[in-house]
């Protein structure tokens, strides 16, 4: 695979390309999700890219009724709530990520543990895309 | 330490930081027993989250020197997220320990209610790591993640929480500084009054905990934390004053000793290896119990970082008060409250005392001085020989927290 940093810019270059990727220590095979450019097991910094496969469980969520003004900006609101939370991969690293797909108004059907596979959203264009890792239930 | 001052916590329209700091730093000088010279202060150490955020102005420790009149001396801007000011109450432990200076002022400030709402939620995530904030993790939103997982391994729910708020209320009640000085069931009352003197039809709550439960009166913010499981909002300014041993006695004969004091740090939500811990309490917790050589049970009462409920609950088994898991149980059978085995946020917290977040850290020592000197009227802990607490504060989503015991000799 090419040789891009091991950082935040490149994960999520990776993202803006539709790809979920981790680092793993050469020296101790651990793996990262995000990447990172030093091991915290081995202190190596000796790194490759792995791509993980997207998918995952549930591990805990939350569903926000009053977010940031760029969320409001994306029409999130009292009425309108979002969903955030955290995801361990079937290569058993977690990742933070927006949970899609759900109903964020009936918060108690949503459960931990659930199945869930990556999806990309992808907002604005061209140089400025930005791309939000998500998931949805499988 | 020799003088502990704090301004009232609260939104305030008409003051400004150094209004604030200034309200802080006259009860301060007013509380040392046989007064002190500003003159003789050698250095000042201030915590500030993001004043540069919130009223576009950095760079806080010369303005605030100036302000008090203590300028040329050294004035140093520590920062930790909410836990700023326990930082800058650490610096000036160390100055004085070492024996570079004698007389310290430590303080901490924070001025947040001139933005909107979804501004502070904005400005605060800013102490979240990267890829919580930028997703749309808000404050109250991490707290929600870390109750779900609370909720799933220990078998707690949105009611148990809410014993943690009417605690909260209870105290806070009792503190003519707090922010909310109200139960819930005065909060509860005052609607259904409200609601009669317009002619509206009257709410049907049966007790405090069916008007938490009810969505209309308690709405959520981030699930299942709702409106009153949140700190507010707050303007507030906190400071106090760090001598060294020897010459304690010039200010008081009753100071309080710093006999263990801790600091650790932790990771993101995605990075951590549970969801219903804080690994950097228990290292500051670890390292002040060590310093000091008193355990969890020595503690008579704490302040602990109650931004959130869950995070009250959280702490108090992390600090090992309480065995992981039955922190809630120990809440609803009351041993927390003011007259319990364990009194844990007399001031009323950070739910209701409020959460300036740079003036938090020394804020909560400010309770446990008001305790231990036995000034705090009708909210003191009821205990013969009250002795020794402690104060935890916690920054970002548990990047930095702090763990202080306090004695009186």
């Amino acid at each position: 695979m090419e040789a891009r940093n091991f950082s935040d810019i490149s994960y999520e270059q990776y993202l803006n390309e539709g790809k979920l990727m981790g680092s793993r220590c050469k020296r101790c095979s651990a793996l990262y999700t995000p990447p990172r450019s030093i091991c915290i097991k081995c202190h190596g910094y000796d790194m490759e890219w792995v791509e993980m496969h997207g998918k995952g469980k549930l591990v805990a969520f939350t569903c926000i009724s009053i977010g940031p003004p760029f969320m409001a900006d994306e029409g999130f609101n009292r009425n309108n709530p979002y969903c955030v939370g955290v995801v361990e991969l079937e290569e058993g690293t977690r990742v933070d990520a927006r949970i899609e797909d759900i109903d964020t108004l009936n918060p108690e059907s949503i459960k931990i543990g659930m199945p869930l596979s990556a999806k990309f959203l992808y907002k604005e264009e061209g140089k400025h895309l930005k791309t939000y890792l998500a998931f949805k239930p499988s | 330490m020799a003088g502990a001052g704090m301004s009232k916590f609260g939104m305030f329209k008409d003051k400004d930081s150094k209004d604030l700091f200034a309200e802080a730093f006259n009860k301060m000088a007013s509380s040392v027993d046989k007064g002190f010279d500003p003159n003789d202060i050698d250095a000042f150490y201030l915590g500030n989250f993001t004043n540069d955020f919130f009223v576009r102005q950095a760079h806080w420790g010369p303005i605030i020197s100036d302000l008090i009149g203590i300028a040329p001396k050294p004035a140093t801007r520590t920062e930790g997220a909410c836990a700023s000011s326990a930082l800058a109450f650490r610096e000036g432990v160390f100055a004085v320990a070492s024996g570079f200076y004698d007389i310290v002022l430590v303080g901490g400030l924070e001025e947040m209610s001139k933005c909107s709402t979804s501004e502070v939620a904005e400005g605060l995530a800013m102490g979240t790591v990267p890829y919580e904030g930028n997703i749309g993790f808000t404050f109250p939103g991490v707290f929600g993640v870390l109750a779900t997982a609370y909720f799933e391994k220990y078998g707690a729910s949105r009611e148990h929480l809410m014993n943690v708020t009417i605690k909260s209320h209870n105290n806070a009640a009792l503190n003519p500084k707090a922010q909310f000085n109200l139960s819930i069931g005065d909060i509860m009352n005052g609607k259904i009054k409200r609601s009669r003197e317009k002619g509206l039809s009257l709410p049907k709550w049966k007790d405090e905990k069916d008007f938490l439960r009810d969505p209309a009166a308690n709405p959520p913010v981030a699930w299942p934390m709702h409106l009153y499981d949140c700190c507010p909002i707050s303007d507030g300014a906190s400071c106090m004053l760090l001598v060294a041993e020897e010459i304690a006695k010039n200010f008081t004969d009753d100071p309080l000793h710093v006999v263990g004091i801790g600091q650790g740090s932790g990771k993101g939500l995605h990075a951590v290896s549970s969801l219903t811990s804080f690994e950097a309490t228990k290292y500051a917790a670890n390292e002040a119990y060590g310093m000091s050589g008193l355990k969890p049970e020595d503690i008579q009462f704490a302040e602990v970082h109650d931004c959130f409920s869950i995070a009250e609950i959280i702490h108090i088994e992390d600090l090992g008060f309480f065995k992981p898991g039955e922190g809630y149980r120990a809440v609803q059978e009351g041993l927390t409250r003011l007259d319990g085995s364990k009194p844990v946020n007399t001031s009323g917290g950070l739910k209701c005392k409020g959460h300036p977040v740079g003036a938090t850290g020394i804020g909560q020592l400010f309770e446990i001085w008001e305790q231990l000197r036995n000034n705090a009227g009708q909210r003191q802990v009821p205990a013969d020989n009250l002795r020794i607490g402690a104060a935890h504060n916690l920054g970002g989503t548990g990047g930095t927290c702090t763990f202080t015991i306090l004695e009186r000799r």
